[in-house]
């Protein structure tokens, strides 16, 4: 346990910090657009905390956001900035969609792990296309992710429209009653609320994530050539063959995301008119764990905290719920701009420093 | 020297950080016209009083008097506005941009609304020719030498008006011949009436320009002496605060078989020119083979091809007997080839990795460092503790990260490793650069136990004292050839010079 901690004191220090600058920055706007912040706040908190079909919700809120986060992170600590999450997340869902829907006959001890795999696995091909330009061509990773993020949103729009449209809808059949991995005695206990095995799936992977980066020949590989390439390079590491690998685990994460949300949330897939967002939000959770497993999971709490606690912002305050996002954006602004933080904490710092000279 | 006052005085300059005082009491007088050199290792405290100097620190006790007025500098432009410059080790220039453009940087002349380009042009063009600078303000910074970008960096400092100049480490990144030209303009500027402070560790180069040399050890003034008055050895003493050795010592080599055979290489640089043209050289166990020449006559493109890290156009290299031309770098460390490469930052070390990481970098895939893909830390840790202890690198535990150690400790943990993999050759590039006398005897005296136990040495300098010491054999380089070989204790500097040149010496042996 102190190891764990060991690991992301410091930086904790930095985020948590960011965290109350970021409520504060929120409770000024709604100060200033004539809202009372300590009513929205606890208003936000009975959100979450009031029932156990809220609770319920926010965790299922949270779980897609720690695969995503995880999945940025694990990119960012082999020195790639992946930003296709969202598209990988699409392609993800649609994965899972369709070997829901099309594979039959299967019982579910063994269709539901087939479409999560699916899921993840087309992911991470899908992923293993930004790292296979960037090690054979040297194209930069921004840019193609980005590209196929768009790519991702509208093929998958066309695979739902052309092959799994249910008649007169904007969506997909639904999947299997076999491939759903919703936990219905638990949901029933929260009063319906979407509780499903993604959630112990999303830990799991931050559990991997951690003991794969930093205890296995192949996480060192990759944390050297994301710190160092030429080094690496030098000791005798394939560098291209390194960045290939960190973007199909990272696609894997943000695929896994995307498939635990249709198998274990909607059960089916809209059509979409735009980008869902999980994946670009994942981004966020991984700035503001610093890139930590651990912190992750902690950011994708506060994220999802947030987020489906700002609907009882709007009901108990009247604030209206986008202005979460000005609360989280401050955050991440705080967490970038570390300098500002420094600057807050430094007077504690000072002081600690000359007791040790002493 | 007159004996007026003089123009920069420090006086009791005190400055602590937290756990450690850098500058503790330093006194020192700079007076017009002389070159007073700093002298002291690595971390010694040169930095720290000359950042004090320039406004980047602020002193915790002690004064700063220019000509006689004691004054409070409190950033560079206060600095500047004294008539303080200063010639950084790194250059801080836009490559890009022309000469003219990045000395008027920050302090743009006016015509109106307009850069007034010409008359700072002119201006520049005057003060290269008063101080035989040979400039050419039209140049981009990209297209022009080092050595001729940092000629830009002193006229930045001459175009504002600097009168006291202070040079940090300055021949660090030179070539032999820009040395003896930078010494040359320095004692232009000093002749003009400027006055120069010259931070260094290199002994050589403080004997042949320096009129004082104030030596620093620990943050403290050791002494304060005449050039004139002192020798090497003195000097040396001083700084480390033992006896050095200049001479090598060592045994005649008894070179065995060749381990290493480069024939007919032909190897292209990143610009897709020939570097390389048809070289032919063999290094042989028990010897050590100085590789001379002046930087960019295909240094580094070899060094790379013998690593895999570079393609070879035609020709072959074989190790062992076995060729290796365009292996993979892994292929060849395994058979048997270890390299301390000439940028210890861009390829020796993962700086924010912790040492006892760094020390398997290479071999972290093979028992007893992984077990079945996962890393066995505590082997790691032990080996990382055997190096340590054995190569005295000096760093607070195992778990630090590579980047706060000191060059030479960082240095002597690339040697560490490398030697430890008991390669049969070693290829040992710039091994020296950037470090202090004592770090650079342990470092030479490393190759020669190598050497010793039968290992074939490569050893690639600038330094023509190093190649000249070290070396049992001595290859010059010269556009991608060798253009001849001999015997250290058969040659000179000029010998060695002229080779370097182009013209293949007349007393040495051919390569056959």
């Amino acid at each position: 346990m102190n190891k764990i901690f060991k690991i992301f004191s410091g930086s904790a220090t930095v985020s948590i910090i960011a965290i109350i600058l970021g409520l504060i920055v929120g409770a000024i706007v709604m100060l200033v657009g004539g809202y009372n912040p300590l009513l929205a706040y606890q208003s936000l908190f009975t959100q979450v905390f009031g029932n156990t079909y809220d609770f319920g919700e926010t965790l299922r809120e949270i779980t897609p956001l720690v695969l995503t986060g995880l999945a940025f992170a694990f990119a960012a600590r082999t020195g790639l900035f992946n930003i296709g999450g969202e598209g990988q997340f699409i392609v993800g869902m649609t994965a899972a969609t369709v070997v829901g829907i099309k594979v039959t006959g299967l019982p579910a001890i063994i269709h539901a792990p087939l479409a999560i795999i699916a899921g993840g696995l087309c992911g991470g091909l899908w992923a293993a296309i930004v790292g296979y330009l960037k090690a054979k061509r040297g194209v930069n990773e921004v840019i193609t992710s980005i590209m196929l993020n768009w790519i991702a949103l509208y093929l998958a729009n066309y695979i739902v429209r052309h092959f799994l449209l249910m008649q007169g809808k904007q969506r997909s059949e639904d999947i299997l009653p076999t491939a759903s991995i919703t936990i219905q005695s638990l949901s029933d206990l929260m009063n319906s609320a979407r509780i499903h095995w993604g959630m112990l799936l999303a830990v799991l992977v931050a559990v991997f994530f951690y003991y794969f980066m930093w205890k296995t020949k192949q996480g060192y590989e990759l944390r050297a050539v994301g710190s160092n390439p030429n080094a690496a390079q030098y000791a005798g590491m394939n560098v291209g063959r390194n960045i290939v690998k960190a973007m199909f685990i990272s696609g894997v994460f943000a695929g896994l995301a995307g498939a635990v949300q249709i198998l274990g949330v909607f059960h089916n897939q809209t059509v979409m008119s735009g980008s869902p967002g999980t994946g670009f939000d994942g981004i966020a959770v991984g700035l503001i764990g610093m890139n930590n497993p651990f912190g992750i999971l902690l950011g994708a709490i506060l994220f999802g905290t947030l987020t489906y606690g700002s609907a009882g912002m709007s009901f108990g305050a009247g604030v209206p719920p986008e202005l979460i996002r000005i609360v989280i954006g401050s955050i991440i602004f705080f967490i970038a701009a570390q300098g500002i933080v420094r600057w807050f904490i430094k007077p504690f710092y000072s002081k600690r420093k000359k007791e040790k000279v002493l | 020297m007159n004996e007026a006052t003089p123009v920069v005085e420090l006086k009791g300059i005190t400055k602590r950080f937290p756990g450690v005082v850098a500058n503790d009491s330093i006194s020192l007088k700079l007076y017009k016209g002389e070159i007073h050199a700093l002298l002291g290792e690595n971390g010694a405290g040169k930095s720290t009083l000359m950042n004090i100097v320039f406004g980047l620190y602020q002193p915790d006790e002690g004064s700063i008097e220019i000509n006689g007025t004691p004054v409070t500098i409190d950033n560079p432009n206060k600095a500047i506005d004294l008539g303080i410059g200063m010639v950084h080790q790194h250059f801080k220039l836009v490559d890009p941009f022309t000469v003219t453009e990045n000395i008027i940087l920050g302090m743009e002349p006016k015509k109106g609304l307009n850069l007034d380009h010409k008359t700072a042009a002119a201006r520049i063009s005057e003060l290269s020719e008063q101080y035989g600078l040979r400039v050419d303000p039209y140049a981009k910074i990209h297209d022009i030498s080092v050595g001729m970008q940092q000629r830009v960096e002193i006229l930045k400092t001459l175009y504002r008006g600097a009168d006291i100049l202070i040079f940090d480490e300055p021949t660090a990144v030179l070539t032999p011949q820009e040395i003896t030209e930078l010494m040359e303009i320095m004692r232009r500027l000093v002749a003009e009436g400027k006055s120069i402070i010259l931070i260094t560790h290199k002994l050589k180069e403080i004997m042949h320009i320096s009129d004082t040399v104030t030596i620093i050890r620990r943050g403290k003034v050791i002494d304060t002496v005449k050039t004139s008055e002192a020798s090497p050895s003195i000097l040396a003493e001083k700084m480390v605060g033992r006896n050095v050795s200049f001479t090598v010592d060592k045994r005649p080599a008894t070179p065995g078989k060749p381990v290493l055979e480069i024939r007919d290489l032909f190897v292209k640089n990143k610009e897709g020119a020939l570097v390389l043209n048809g070289l032919n050289l063999d290094v042989k166990a028990g010897e050590i083979l100085g590789l001379a020449g002046v930087d960019g006559n295909g240094q580094s493109e070899l060094i790379e091809a013998l690593t895999g890290l570079r393609k070879v156009d035609r020709g072959s290299i074989r190790l062992n007997g076995k060729e290796v031309a365009n292996l993979s770098p892994r292929q060849i460390i395994e058979g048997g080839l270890s390299h301390i490469p000439e940028d210890r930052h861009k390829h020796g070390l993962v700086l924010d990795f912790s040492m006892s990481e760094n020390m398997v970098l290479e071999t972290y895939y093979k028992a007893p460092y992984n077990k079945n893909g996962f890393l066995n830390y505590d082997a790691i840790k032990k080996q990382a503790e055997k190096l340590i202890e054995n190569f005295d690198v000096r760093t607070p535990s195992v778990e630090t990260k590579a980047r706060s150690l000191s060059g030479g400790n960082q240095q002597k943990a690339i040697i560490a490793r490398e030697i430890d993999k008991n390669p049969d050759i070693l290829i040992a590039a710039q091994p020296t650069r950037g470090l202090d006398v004592g770090a650079i005897e342990f470092v030479q005296s490393q190759l020669i136990a190598q050497r010793d136990q039968g290992k074939a040495v490569l050893l690639i300098s600038f330094e023509l004292d190093e190649i000249i010491n070290v070396s049992d054999r001595i290859a010059v380089l010269y556009e991608g050839q060798i253009v001849g070989e001999v015997l250290p204790e058969q040659t000179n500097d000029q010998e060695l010079g002229l080779m370097m040149a182009g013209s293949t010496a007349p007393g040495g042996v051919k390569h056959e």
